[in-house]
C-alpha cells in the first residue's frame, strides 16, 4: 500500500469491478469452468461454493503477493500449490463444521478448488507482480466474478429444474399437471448437459451486449 | 475379471469425467482447437491418471485413512490424517507428472516433443485430482480396481476431447452467430455431446 494512493482509488476499484463483466473469469478468461458447472444444480451449493472460492482467491493472492520477492522462480508452482492446498483444507474443514449438508453435496468439488485454474491463473498473472492490497482486491474481484456466473446459472437451473429458489417452492402447486394445471418441471435442467448450455447462453447474451468481446 | 471390465466401461461412458462431472474442462476447452494436439493431451492425461490413481490409493489406504497407519504399531491405530489428503494428493500428482515428464523425455523423445507444454500443465488439470478424490470417495476394495478406474476415466476424457476437437475443426466453416463464436458455441456443443452420453446412463453394469 503506497502512502499516496487511497485504499479505494479508481484503479483499485477497477480491479474489483472488471472481473464482474469485461474480464469475467468464466465467460471471458475461460478459467475455472469445472466446478462452475458441477455445483450449480441448486442455488445454495452455488453460493457456498462462490464464497469458498472468493476466500481462497483473495487470501492466496495476498499470501503469494507477500512472498513474491522470496519465492525462487523455478519452484513457484509448487509453492503456489502448497499455499492454495492449505487454504482449501481450511475452507473444507470450516464447511464440514458449519454447513455439513452442503459440504456433502459439494463432495469432491471443494477439494477441486485447488486445481481451479482461476486461482492459479490470478496468482501467476497478478499476485506475483503486485502489492498485497491490489492483489487482495483482484482476488476478491475474480472470486466475485466467478460467483456471479455461478449464482446466475444456479438460479435458473433450480427455478426451471425444481421449481424452487433456495429450496423454497415458488411455482404455485396448482400450476402442476398433477393438480390439473399446465406446468411441469424440466428435469433436464438439473442434469449436467444443461449447465453447459446455460453457460453458453450467458456467454451469448454477454457478448451480444458487449461487442468488443466477440471472437473472430 | 468381469467386474473389472464393467468398471472400465462404466468409467469411460457412464461416469465420463467431462460429461458427467465437468472435470478437466479448462484444458478441454482451451486445447480442443485441433485433433492433433487434443490427441497428445488426451494420451498424456490417460497416462498420468493411470499412474496417480493407484499411487494415491496406496497413500490413502496405508497412510491417510483412519486406522491406515496400524501397520506401524498399535499406538497408531486411531490416527486419522484424512484431512491431509488434498495436499498429499496434489503433491503426489505434481511429482508424478514431473517423473513422467522425465521418463518420457528419456525413452520417447518423439512423444515428448509432441506433448510439449501439455505435460507439465497436467498437474493442474482437475481431471487428475478429481480422479484421485473420486477414488477416495468410492472406497475401492483393492488396487486393481483403482488402477482400472484411473485408466478408464483417462480413456473417457481422451474420447471426449477428441470428439469435441473434431467437431470444432468442422465448425470453423459454419456460419455461427457472431456473439456465440468460439467459446459460446463450444459450450453448447459440449452440452449436446453430454446429452448424447447420457444415453449410456440406462445401461446397468
Amino acid at each position: 500500500m503506497s502512502d499516496k494512493e487511497p485504499l479505494f482509488s479508481k484503479k483499485n476499484l477497477k480491479l474489483l469491478s472488471d472481473p464482474l463483466n469485461s474480464s469475467n473469469p468464466i465467460t471471458v478468461q475461460v478459467l475455472g469452468i469445472c466446478s462452475a458447472l458441477a455445483v450449480t444444480a441448486h442455488l445454495k451449493p452455488a453460493v457456498v461454493m462462490s464464497i469458498s472460492v472468493m476466500i481462497v482467491t483473495g487470501f492466496s493472492n495476498v499470501i503469494i503477493s507477500l512472498l513474491r520477492n522470496t519465492i525462487p522462480n523455478r519452484i513457484r508452482i509448487i509453492v503456489q500449490l502448497v499455499v492454495i492446498a492449505a487454504l482449501v483444507i481450511l475452507v473444507d474443514q470450516l464447511l464440514k463444521a458449519f454447513v455439513y449438508d452442503v459440504s456433502k453435496q459439494l463432495s469432491v468439488f471443494v477439494g477441486l478448488i485447488i486445481t481451479n485454474c482461476i486461482i492459479m491463473g490470478r496468482l501467476e498473472a497478478f499476485a506475483l507482480g503486485n502489492k498485497p492490497w491490489p492483489a487482495f482486491l483482484d482476488g476478491i474481484g475474480n472470486g466475485a466474478g466467478y460467483g456471479a456466473i455461478l449464482v446466475i446459472v444456479g438460479f435458473f437451473r433450480e427455478l426451471f429444474g425444481a421449481g424452487s429458489i433456495w429450496g423454497f417452492h415458488v411455482i404455485p402447486q396448482s400450476w402442476y399437471i398433477a393438480n390439473g394445471g399446465f406446468y411441469s418441471n424440466n428435469g433436464m435442467m438439473i442434469l449436467p448437459p444443461m449447465a453447459l448450455v446455460t453457460v453458453g447462453v450467458i456467454i451469448w447474451v454477454q457478448r451480444s451486449r458487449n461487442r468488443k468481446l466477440i471472437e473472430d | 475379471m468381469e467386474h473389472l471390465i464393467n468398471l472400465f466401461i462404466k468409467s469411460i461412458f457412464i461416469d465420463n469425467m467431462v460429461f458427467a462431472y465437468f472435470l478437466g474442462m479448462c484444458s478441454f476447452l482451451a486445447v480442443s482447437k485441433s485433433v492433433k494436439t487434443a490427441m497428445g493431451l488426451g494420451i498424456a492425461v490417460t497416462f498420468v491418471l493411470g499412474i496417480t490413481v493407484p499411487v494415491d490409493y496406496l497413500l490413502d489406504n496405508y497412510v491417510l485413512k483412519q486406522g491406515a497407519l496400524s501397520w506401524l504399531g498399535d499406538s497408531f491405530a486411531n490416527v486419522d490424517l484424512s484431512f491431509l489428503s488434498f495436499i498429499m494428493f496434489i503433491a503426489v500428482i505434481a511429482s508424478m507428472v514431473q517423473l513422467v515428464e522425465m521418463i518420457v523425455e528419456k525413452f520417447a523423445p518423439v512423444l515428448y516433443t509432441q506433448l510439449g507444454i501439455f505435460l507439465p500443465l497436467i498437474a493442474v488439470n482437475c481431471a487428475i485430482l478429481g480422479g484421485s478424490l473420486f477414488m477416495e470417495q468410492r472406497e475401492f476394495p483393492n488396487i486393481g480396481d483403482a488402477t482400472v478406474y484411473g485408466l478408464g476415466s483417462g480413456v473417457g476424457w481422451f474420447l471426449a476431447i477428441i470428439g469435441i476437437a473434431a467437431i470444432r475443426e468442422k465448425i470453423e466453416y459454419s456460419n455461427v452467430p457472431a456473439p456465440l463464436r468460439g467459446l459460446g458455441v463450444t459450450f453448447i456443443i459440449t452440452g449436446l455431446m453430454g446429452m448424447a452420453f447420457m444415453g449410456f446412463m440406462g445401461i446397468k453394469l
